[in-house]
């Protein structure tokens, strides 16, 4: 994976002077751009789908200029911009919900009805933390709240 | 041979991949471009069960994780900068080991579809490696990597190429857009026998994969 990165020796890039360069450069910064936004795709998997689409500039395969080569790198600028703010935001909300986790297992009372799943924390799986009155309706005319813990599907 | 081996498949012969040839003002965009090849006598038909087995157990150790993390190992992820730098999006025309891995998830499995594109998979998934099939007896001369000329188009295609379309071609003329559509004429179809295994090298892939994968899928058609 390296020797992709590494930039194109001049040598290899003789013909068509600050053009060719410029193509070489864009290349392996589109090369770099798609490896980070393979990270976060894996990264972001599976609390957030991420948009990485960058559509084609070209209809069939071909040697494409200078111009679509910069529109494929902006392109995937703009997507990883779009996702890193993405997983930001979802770990802002996900920190939110820990907090009001702790809160509710501390005084379930206070937090009726409350449900956080561990998709709302960012955890896998299809738990979940549900404050619920002990013993049904007689629960909620004494006021015995609990949290309960559901450790989701058994697969 | 080694990789052959490994992968299930005893070759009694050591084969020597040819190498291609890329256009020079191609090779001098795209360094590390390339294509190698080997011919193997085989004719398409029912996979035999070494290699539907070996089908199986692909399937066994491929899950939804391997799919998401694959774009980040180095060989799948050649690729797909690759296609980016030709002015394809990857995941609309998918790279050959993606394309698989998304069938296995869609599918459930890898399922046989037949010699020789059983043998194409399981070297695509054993080495992210993107391979051609060709009937070798139609083909002319050396292959290559080349753009097309004004006015030309694959032997029995419908229309003409727009210039200055990447090609694997012979010495007579384009075979198939490079990973796209290839020539109806040089498919391996029911009167082959022999078929020519072509690897697409990109900037990124070692030549030990190419010819891991090679002496893989010429291994899986010996077998047959």
């Amino acid at each position: 994976m390296p020797d992709l990165l590494e930039r194109d020796i001049l040598t290899a890039l003789r013909v068509g002077g600050d053009e060719r360069l410029a193509r070489a450069e864009l290349r392996r910064q589109i090369g770099r751009l798609e490896q980070q936004l393979a990270e976060l795709f894996a990264e972001a998997f599976p609390r957030l789908e991420i948009d990485h689409g960058v559509a084609a500039t070209s209809p069939a395969p071909r040697a494409i200029g200078l111009a679509e080569l910069e529109q494929v790198r902006d392109a995937l600028a703009a997507r990883i911009a779009e996702a890193r703010l993405a997983l930001k935001e979802k770990a802002k909300v996900e920190t939110r919900n820990r907090e009001l986790l702790e809160q509710m297992l501390a005084s379930p009372a206070e937090h009726k009805w409350v449900r956080i799943s561990c998709a709302d924390i960012g955890e896998p799986g299809c738990g979940h933390w549900h404050s619920r009155p002990r013993f049904g309706l007689l629960g909620m005319l004494m006021s015995w709240w609990r949290v309960k813990i559901s450790s989701g599907c058994p697969l | 041979m080694a990789g052959a081996e490994a992968a299930g498949f005893d070759l009694g012969w050591e084969p020597s991949p040819e190498q291609g040839w890329v256009a020079p003002h191609i090779a001098t965009e795209f360094p590390g471009l390339g294509i190698a090849w080997v011919e193997v006598d085989g004719r398409p038909g029912k996979s035999p069960e070494p290699v539907r087995r070996r089908l199986r157990y692909l399937s066994d150790r491929f899950f939804g994780a391997h799919a998401i993390h694959m774009r980040e190992r180095p060989i799948p992820w050649a690729y797909r900068v690759f296609f980016r730098q030709i002015g394809l999006d990857p995941d609309h025309t998918r790279t050959p080991v993606e394309q698989l891995a998304l069938e296995r998830l869609h599918d459930g499995a890898f399922k046989s579809r037949g010699m020789p594109a059983d043998a194409l998979t399981i070297a695509t998934i054993e080495t992210g490696i993107a391979l051609r099939a060709f009937d070798a007896e139609r083909l002319e001369g050396r292959l290559c990597i080349r753009d097309s000329a004004p006015g030309e188009s694959l032997p029995d295609g419908a229309g003409e190429l727009a210039q200055g379309t990447l090609t694997i071609a012979d010495e007579l003329a384009p075979v198939e857009l490079l990973f796209g559509a290839s020539a109806e004429s040089r498919r391996v179809d029911r009167d082959t026998r022999r078929v020519a295994l072509a690897a697409v090298q990109v900037k990124g892939v070692p030549q030990a994969a190419i010819d891991e994968a090679l002496w893989i899928v010429a291994a899986a058609i010996e077998t047959a």
